[in-house]
């Protein structure tokens, strides 16, 4: 197959530090033992194997496990469609790894938009500042022990938040044939 | 010399004259030219975009002239989720507006923060601008929209335009303009 080639060859040149590819579903998975070789697996990645598609970067909270963050880069090789999916994960003291923005120009805003929800930093981007919420904003709303209805902060002449009231939500709404009233968005406790 | 005019008899602008109160005059001038400052945030954005085009057409009710200045707006229509992030702004083009002015907070989201219980979006527009018209729905179809500027023309032609200025200033503190 033929991402399963080409998660080899980088398996060849990086050796140890490229676990053996994963398939699930038709998806080839590797993991990366060190964050700090992320740039020059992407490169290689990009300039060797023709992945020249960034599609997006992710970031899970593996909360109370460690190491704490978990980076999901989805590459793409636009010239024989193969898609490749290389994680790598970083402990919550160093919460530091290095850009791929040198790689693909496309990395900016995602990289933004991670440290903006999760507090991950990516050494080398040039421009490291929130992209969703405001400048100044104290905390990293998509880590797993952030509130859904969110603190009440402050700065005055920037911008405030409350917390939002979640009435016992949040609602969920349930895919059924039923008729409205019973698909209708509402809590929903999950033995239900 | 004449020194008594019966406009009403003379027969050369006889039906011409309408004799009425200043306070009136000016209501009626400012009820049927109201200017919305299109504060489209969101899909509601959109739905306001079908309200200005041909089938509904806002200008039958004398408020097509759509002012992305807040100069010159009179109403602004607050369509759309209002992000903490973007409530300063709002709240600022709100400030830059000349008094007398209305707001319509159009849809769930402008109204109370709508599906978006959550710590980015702001719960209600009426948190920081004082709102006179919330139009239910997700978006609202446009004929509310356009029940709701009627709503707000029929509110200016029962306050005195004078009044409602005072008023405003008194509220947000700024001097009379």
């Amino acid at each position: 197959m033929l991402t399963l080639d080409l998660a080899n060859q980088l398996k060849a040149k990086f050796g140890d530090f490229i676990s053996e590819p994963v398939e699930f579903r038709g998806e080839i998975t590797v993991k990366l033992a060190d964050a700090e070789q992320i740039a020059e697996v992407c490169g290689f990645a990009k300039a060797k194997l023709g992945f020249n598609y960034l599609v997006d970067i992710s970031s899970l909270d593996n909360y109370g496990e460690d190491p704490r963050w978990t980076l999901v880069y989805e590459l793409r090789n636009f010239a024989n469609g193969a898609e490749l999916r290389i994680k790598t994960d970083v402990s919550e003291e160093k919460s530091e790894l290095p850009t791929v923005l040198g790689v693909w120009a496309t990395a900016n805003w995602h990289e933004r938009e991670i440290y903006d929800m999760m507090g991950i930093r990516f050494r080398g981007h040039p421009d490291l500042r929130r992209i969703l919420m405001w400048e100044g904003y104290p905390y990293f709303p998509l880590r797993k022990d952030f509130p859904l209805a969110g603190k009440p902060t402050n700065v005055p002449e920037v911008a405030f938040t409350e917390v939002s009231p979640m009435e016992g939500g949040p609602f969920v709404t349930i895919p059924s044939s039923g008729d409205a009233i019973g698909r209708e968005p509402r809590v929903r406790n999950p033995e239900e | 010399m004449q020194t008594q005019s019966e406009i009403g008899y003379n027969s050369k602008i006889e039906g011409d004259v309408v004799i009425t109160r200043i306070d009136a005059a000016l209501a009626w001038f400012q009820k049927n030219s109201v200017w919305p400052m299109p504060m489209g945030l969101a899909c509601c954005g959109i739905e306001l975009m079908a309200v200005g085009a041909s089938r509904f057409d806002i200008s039958r009710f004398g408020s097509e002239v759509m002012r992305f200045s807040p100069r010159q707006s009179d109403c602004m229509i607050v369509a759309g989720t209002v992000t903490y992030k973007m409530a300063g702004f709002v709240k600022r083009i709100y400030d830059q507006m000349p008094s007398p002015k209305w707001v319509i907070a159009m849809g769930a989201c402008a109204s109370t923060g709508g599906m978006y219980r959550s710590y980015a979006v702001l719960q209600g527009v009426d948190n920081i601008i004082p709102v006179d018209v919330y139009v239910s729905g997700c978006p609202p179809r446009p004929e509310a929209v356009l029940d709701a500027l009627i709503k707000i023309q029929n509110q200016i032609g029962k306050e005195p335009i004078l009044g409602k200025m005072n008023l405003v200033a008194k509220l947000t503190g700024s001097s009379k303009s």
